[in-house]
């Protein structure tokens, strides 16, 4: 029966033919596309994993940045409160000296207000002194004028000295 | 450059396929013959009209070779490729066109059998008045055009796309290159590097896309009703047994130390199986040669049963038309209708055996270089 005869000629011709097809192929096709299909799956490889790398890195730096803002947080936190601190300080200092100065003040011029009390008293006391010096002067220049007085008041004065 | 080469190739391509047609009008005008068909031509579209329709007879004669490129019949005239016929017998070359059956019904004393097992072959009387073959028939015949087409198609495509590979280096396929990328990484990844393995399957890879594609190609080629379509390049023993002693003769190349002793002295196999009577090697041995045997019969029963069981749904309509018109009408509607179901399945046999034959080649490759574990 024909259809499982295999013709002769035929096999020649397709063994030529395949072999042509093999040869060209193999030799002008499949070598470029298979080298090119691998550049290509090579490329993309790489470029996969660079973007890997690019991402990690990514979140390195965003994990870093964080940690940055973090820490000037940190820092804006410590700076604001010693300077509340030191403002409170500061005030308090302040105060304290303002009592101190305002205290010396207040001594010196209780101070100063005892010495003119002194000194007035003192002034007032010689004026007084003075005045009574005149009044009794006076007082004893009235009485006096008479000799019989003048008299009794040397005599009285001498008892009472001598009393002493 | 490359352009120009792209267009040149083109050009060759186009008018290839014009000289073919101008071949078939210059055939056409040549025979016909409008002083009546005396000559019992060997076209059996002649003997729907004059003789009963033979269904088996016109199945066989469309699966397998012939001397000439049949296209059409129009009332008489025959629309046909004529192709060289080249013989040598008895000490000398002969060679003809295949157009002389169409007038005359023998060329030289040698002429087309209709029997047995030379059926649509061609014979001659030897001195007995026995019919016998030529000492050796190389005509370029049917199915051996279908193989140049394809392989010439073949080339085209993909030199082409290996240009453009290298044209767009780096850059994402494109057009024909982007729909036979993922056909080519699928031989190459599911194919080779699955069977033979990682480190060897580059060296095999080169005849495993050649072969699926030329399978692929001349598969769906065989569908295709018309010419260049038509020929059942790949449902034919001669060629599928060509294919297969090509990976019969590279398995056998490759065939490593380890190959060979698994031949001769298979491991893990009871001593009395090998010893006295060597059942094992003979067996294994067998085997050798049963695989690319298998390939070839696979190949083969596969692509012409599609062709046989499309052909007969065809021969239905004939057959009912035989008995009454109408009767031919309504069957060739379910018939077209079964046929196109066939034609779909046909499509993915195309597939599948391409697949399987290069899988299986693959696997071959593989056990034939397979390290000792």
């Amino acid at each position: 029966m024909s259809l499982i005869n295999p013709g002769f000629g035929l096999v020649i011709w397709m063994t030529l033919a395949f072999g042509v097809l093999l040869w060209v192929l193999a030799k002008f096709a499949w070598p470029a596309i298979t080298s090119a299909l691998e550049e290509r799956e090579k490329s993309i490889e790489e470029a996969l994993l660079s973007a890997e790398k690019a991402k990690e890195a990514m979140e390195k730096l965003k994990v870093g940045n964080e940690e940055l803002i973090r820490e000037a947080k940190d820092e804006r936190d410590t700076i604001l409160r010693e300077a509340r601190a030191l403002k409170e300080k500061m005030i308090n200092e302040a105060k304290e000296k303002a009592q101190v100065s305002a205290d010396k003040i207040v001594e010196s011029a209780r101070e100063r207000i005892e010495s003119e009390k002194k000194a007035a008293l003192v002034e007032i006391k010689n004026t007084i002194a003075t005045y009574s010096i005149d009044i009794a002067e006076k007082i004893l220049r009235e009485e006096l004028k008479d000799k019989k007085k003048q008299t009794e008041y040397a005599v009285k004065l001498l008892n009472e000295t001598s009393l002493n | 450059m490359s352009s120009i080469l792209h267009r040149f190739g083109t050009l060759a391509f186009t008018m290839a396929f014009a000289v073919f047609f101008i071949l078939v009008s210059i055939n056409l005008s040549a025979q016909h013959d409008d002083h009546g068909n005396q000559n019992s031509s060997e076209n059996w579209q002649d003997e729907i009209m004059e003789e009963e329709f033979q269904a088996g007879e016109m199945i066989i004669e469309h699966i397998t070779d012939a001397y000439e490129w049949h296209i059409m019949t129009i009332g008489h005239t025959h629309v046909s490729v004529p192709l060289p016929i080249m013989l040598y017998d008895e000490g000398k070359f002969h060679f003809f066109m295949s157009s002389v059956f169409h007038h005359h019904d023998s060329h030289n004393g040698y002429y087309i059998s209709h029997h047995d097992m030379n059926a649509g072959k061609l014979v001659r009387k030897n001195s007995d008045g026995e019919e016998v073959r030529p000492d050796l028939d190389f005509s370029f015949t049917k199915n051996v055009l279908a193989i140049f087409i394809s392989m010439f198609i073949l080339i085209f495509v993909f030199t082409s796309v290996a240009k453009a590979y290298k044209r767009r280096e780096g850059k994402a396929p494109k057009g024909l290159q982007s729909f036979l990328e993922p056909i080519i990484i699928f031989v190459r990844d599911d194919i080779a590097k699955a069977s033979i393995g990682e480190k060897r399957y580059k060296k095999y890879l080169p005849f495993l896309l050649t072969i699926f594609f030329f399978i692929l190609l001349n598969n769906l080629m065989g569908i295709v009703p018309f010419f260049p379509g038509g020929a059942n390049v790949t449902g034919n023993i001669g060629v599928t047994g060509v294919l297969a002693l090509f990976t019969f003769i590279i398995t056998t190349f490759s065939g490593n130390k380890n190959y060979w002793l698994h031949i001769v002295n298979a491991p893990g196999v009871p001593w009395w199986l090998k010893m006295p009577i060597p059942l094992m090697p003979v067996v294994e041995l067998m085997g050798v040669f049963t695989k690319p045997f298998v390939l070839m019969v696979r190949l083969f029963a596969n692509i012409s049963a599609g062709h046989i069981i499309i052909l007969g749904f065809i021969s239905l309509i004939f057959i009912f038309g035989e008995i009454a018109a109408g009767a031919g009408y309504g069957v060739a509607v379910i018939s077209v209708g079964f046929s196109i179901f066939m034609d779909i399945l046909e499509v993915l046999v195309a597939f599948i055996q391409a697949y399987v034959f290069t899988l299986l080649s693959a696997l071959y490759f593989g056990m034939a270089t397979e390290e000792a574990h």
